[in-house]
């Protein structure tokens, strides 16, 4: 089933005060509906405790030496000056790093990292050498006393050239490698989709580059590293969206033993999948601990962030559509170039290295579909899988997004109207995609409905027409999307061989009040507010009630962490499943105490009671106190509230939304301006609609950045050339409109309540929109295409016939 | 060198080297670490403090030039246990998710309603520009700054919210 709502911009939202039924009907206890965060209180008095704010008695500050070119072999470093430096505690080297057979680290894609430079420079921004001072400034000043010799090399930096015979090998510290291709992974049937192009009316193609870009969290990346040379214990508080995979890691790593680390993560000032991947400064600081004997912060500035930390996308593709003339979609074919820079660090599952690209197939019902993604090192910053990607169903998103476009073109039929023919239909839901994916649920023609009719799309169209005749530039850009997230299950999906799997605990203490504790980790997305809904929407305890624990592996269960909009798909359900398990061992519980069958007896929220006697019942506070009392307990019944779970979904899910983009493009400059979005999101069963909001409205801001501002390019020498936010640029609130919302509400049949997840789906399904309605707007000009980011110089260029892709 | 300024209406005085930005002054020297830093290039606005009621990016100040002058940071928004009306609107509103520029984009909010009691959209829109949120969207964030406006303190509509309990009460 699926319903709709939508909300105007500036309006009130859904659920806002007053008509919120959850907040006026006091027979009711609060479970789902809007309420305010919980973490909030301590953020706008400035109580966060982030990284960056732990101070530790006697702690030390580190700072990275970075390699000033994209490739060079490491002649001789001389560290003398930099040790001689009154307030330098040590400097550590690749050589030293050696000695520890800390040199070099596996990274998330069964590849090894440099921690320090031994042999080679493969990247600007590479780690070479790490000083330990008394203070921040002082570690700074001393880099500058480290005289490094380098023998420059020639870099490899367009992904196009990395494969030419003639291209410098990249990983020559990788026994019996020649070249710079890391893998060939393809999937779907090629002969079976061969077959549907040769036959179809019409075929379309278009390259197109989705360009490296980075998620730049407000803060940057850091670790204060705290090892007791006593015990041989590591407390290690880190920025990590993944805490007990890093712990996990460290224990394979660095052979210090599991149960001595505790990984911290305290609050996160956003994260964006940057925070995924253990990067040599975090294994740094826990090496200046250990070489100190105190404690060591070590926190990146913004350009280490943007040069060395993981970027995003990088994606070379060419898309080909295969339709019959009346517009319905045969199939859609792809070749992908991936640029993963120096180290194949991506952070996905083993098996995917492509991540979820293989569901470029859209929302769309084709009967053929075939990939090849081809992997490649280049002498750029590793990473390629962050910034909120859903393990790259923006790249697919885009794609297919954009290929729909060129063909509604090609068509001459209206780009909505194309979408609507060939949508998967409600009734085919669980729906089998010709590369492997069962979507779990969908309903997708009434969203696009919804979008078409807050936007007025009919009154656009006549206005655009209109505006064109005056040799004004608007554009209506139209993007469907079907995001992929919440990996599980765990026979599918692993990290390094630990399977995608969360877990939870709870405890309801004697007077009612409970603790649940998470697996996964905040960084902004208010976990500690929606985890204590669930619980409250289960158990009938106020969400004030319940405290939510997460990021100190030494307090919460196992689990892989938050991102690829995990969160509510896999720790959602696990949260869920463990307040079901104590509902159900209350009840026995409340048996006892009523002296009553448990078979006997009925729930209602906060309530088990006697079936026919709703007057004989007991609360969830009451059982709690009558669990840790002294009331006779049936066999098997322990004294206690407690349970806990690992939760591995049978599925992922399948968020959906319709966006829709209108822009004016300034004849005169190029400059777009993105005049109005309109953005409708089905994610399912909604928890707190208020934090939806935000998740959307963050993710189309991502959005505008990505297709009109962001993107980290390279000189020819390899020189980044978006180091600092004075290149590399953001969207402020200048550059985006009041966002329109509205939402449909198809649950998944799998998932315990029925959530999908929301976290990424604006930063999957927006960049086609803006760029969709960029080129409409310049249709004019037989513009059909034009690479991100839609920036004035480039658009002018476009305008003059001259478009440009970026490197 | 000797420095001294007011920071949160107390007399602060200490020794320091020339070169010591502002932001490391305030959350190194004094411990408060609601100011935050983002950037090296005064582009993000995470560590934005009130200087004689003024927004100004205090990466990009030396604390030697705060010398003599009145510093205002999130940690000095509230009085005497009552939130201001920003941070009021900011949970009302859901004008931050992780909290990181938050501190930076109240204290410009709270400079912008002391000159300019009722903006409109676009006058919020501005006064922040000089500041980047990666979570909200900033739609949100101008939400929470009508909010305030809405709500000026000794307001009957604050009258809650001048009650620190209450403001701290997670509500439906």
């Amino acid at each position: 089933m699926t319903t709709t709502q939508e909300r105007p911009a500036s309006g009130p939202g859904e659920g806002a005060r007053p008509g919120n039924p959850a907040a006026g009907d006091k027979d009711r206890p609060i479970g789902y509906g809007r309420i305010q965060r919980k973490e909030d209180p301590r953020f706008i008095r400035g109580k966060g405790r982030y990284v960056d704010d732990i101070v530790l008695p006697g702690m030390l500050h580190g700072a990275i030496l970075r390699a000033p070119v994209a490739h060079a072999r490491l002649v001789s470093i001389d560290t003398s000056e930099a040790l001689a430096h009154p307030k330098v505690k040590a400097v550590i080297t690749g050589k030293d790093l050696e000695g520890l057979n800390l040199a070099w680290a596996p990274t998330l894609s069964a590849d090894v990292q440099a921690v320090l430079v031994t042999d080679k420079v493969r990247f600007q921004g590479q780690e070479v050498a790490f000083v330990v001072a008394e203070d921040r400034y002082a570690a700074r000043d001393a880099l500058e006393l480290i005289d490094v010799e380098y023998d420059i090399l020639p870099p490899v930096i367009d992904a196009r050239k990395a494969l030419d015979a003639d291209a410098p090998v990249i990983r020559d510290d990788l026994a019996g490698r020649t070249d710079n291709r890391i893998f060939d992974w393809e999937i779907g049937d090629a002969d079976e989709t061969e077959a549907v192009f040769a036959a179809a009316d019409v075929v379309v193609a278009q390259d197109m580059v989705y360009p490296r870009v980075h998620p730049a969290p407000m803060e940057t990346c850091g670790a204060v590293a705290d090892f007791d040379p006593i015990d041989g214990g590591l407390t290690l508080y880190e920025t990590t969206q993944a805490p007990h995979a890093h712990r996990t890691l460290y224990a394979m790593v660095a052979g210090i033993p599991e149960h001595k680390i505790r990984v911290v993560s305290p609050d996160i000032g956003g994260g964006f999948g940057n925070k995924v991947g253990i990067y040599p400064g975090y294994v740094l600081a826990v090496v200046g601990s250990i070489v100190t004997g105190k404690p060591v912060k070590w926190v990146e500035d913004r350009s280490e962030n943007l040069m060395s930390t993981s970027f995003a996308r990088d994606y070379l593709m060419r898309g080909e559509i295969a339709a019959t003339k009346d517009g319905k979609i045969l199939a859609v074919r792809t070749n992908v170039l991936a640029d993963h820079g120096a180290f194949n660090a991506t952070a996905q599952p083993t098996k995917n290295p492509a991540g979820f690209f293989s569901i470029f197939t859209g929302s769309y019902d084709l009967q053929a579909a075939y990939c090849k993604v081809t992997g490649v090192y280049t002498n750029k910053a590793p990473g390629g899988v962050a910034y909120a990607c859903s393990f790259r169903v923006t790249e697919a998103v885009y794609l297919v997004e954009r290929m729909v476009d060129v063909l509604a073109r090609k068509l001459e039929m209206d780009p909505a109207e194309l979408r609507l023919k060939n949508f998967i239909r409600p009734e085919q839901f669980p729906y089998a995609n010709k590369t492997g994916w069962e979507y779990d649920s969908g309903n997708y023609e009434p969203a696009m409905r919804l979008s078409m009719k807050m936007a007025g799309y009919e009154e656009l169209r006549r206005e655009q027409a209109e505006k064109r005749e005056r040799g004004e530039l608007m554009g209506i850009g139209v993007s469907f999307f079907t995001e992929t997230v919440g990996a599980g299950p765990r026979k599918h999906f692993d990290i390094v061989g630990l399977g995608m799997a969360d877990g939870a605990e709870l405890r309801v203490h004697p007077t009612g009040k409970a603790v649940v504790r998470l697996s996964v980790q905040s960084q902004g997305q208010g976990h500690e507010t929606t985890f204590a809904q669930i619980v409250a929407e289960e158990l009938g305890i106020p969400p004030e009630d319940i405290d939510v624990v997460h990021g100190d592996t030494d307090q919460t269960p196992f689990g892989l962490g938050t991102y690829g909009s995990r969160s509510t798909p896999v720790s959602g359900g696990a949260v869920a499943l463990v307040a079901r398990k104590v509902r159900d061992k209350a009840k026995f519980i409340a048996a006892a105490m009523l002296e009553t069958r448990p078979e006997d007896l009925e729930w209602e929220k906060g309530r088990w009671f006697v079936k026919g006697d709703p007057g004989a019942g007991k609360t969830m506070a009451e059982i709690a106190l009558g669990a840790h009392g002294t009331v006779a307990l049936p066999d098997g019944i322990d004294g206690n509230l407690d349970a806990e779970v690992t939760y591995d979904p049978p599925n992922l899910t399948f968020p959906f939304g319709a966006y829709i983009c209108v822009v004016d493009v300034d004849p005169g400059t190029g400059r777009v301006k993105v005049r109005r979005f309109i953005a409708v999101d089905d994610c399912g069963t909604r928890i707190n609609p208020m934090i939806i909001e935000g998740q959307v409205h963050g993710g189309l801001t991502d959005g505008v950045g990505m297709a009109l501002m962001e993107i980290i390019e390279f000189d020819e020498d390899g020189n980044c050339l978006g180091g600092s936010f004075m290149d590399y640029l953001i969207p402020t609130a200048m550059e985006v409109p009041d966002w329109e919302t509205g939402f449909t509400v198809t649950p998944s049949p799998h998932h315990p309540i029925g959530a999908k997840g929301i976290g990424e789906s604006a930063t999957v399904g927006s960049p086609p929109a803006i760029v969709n309605a960029v080129v409409d707007a310049l249709a004019p000009f037989g513009i059909t295409h034009m690479d991100m980011p839609c920036t004035p110089a480039r658009v002018w260029e476009a305008m003059q016939g001259r478009p440009r892709p970026p490197v | 060198m000797q420095i001294s300024m007011s920071v949160n209406g107390n007399e602060v005085t200490r020794d320091i080297e020339p070169r010591v930005l502002l932001v490391h002054f305030i959350r190194e020297e004094l411990g408060l670490t609601g100011t935050h830093w983002g950037c090296d290039t005064s582009n993000c606005g995470t560590c934005v403090v009130l200087m004689d009621g003024q927004p100004v990016k205090s990466c990009t100040v030396l604390a030697a030039m705060a010398d003599g002058h009145e510093i205002r940071t999130v940690e000095g928004l509230a009085s005497n246990g009552a939130l201001d009306p920003v941070q009021q609107g900011f949970m009302e509103e859901h004008g931050l998710q992780c909290g990181f520029c938050t501190p930076g984009m109240m204290l410009t909010a709270r400079a912008l309603l002391d000159k300019n009691p009722h903006p409109d959209d676009g006058e919020i829109r501005q006064a922040i520009s000089g500041q980047i949120c990666r979570c909200t969207g900033y739609a949100t964030i101008v939400r929470s700054v009508q909010w305030a406006a809405n709500h000026p303190v000794g307001s009957a509509a604050t009258g809650d919210a001048a009650d620190p309990s209450e403001a701290e009460e997670v509500t439906a």
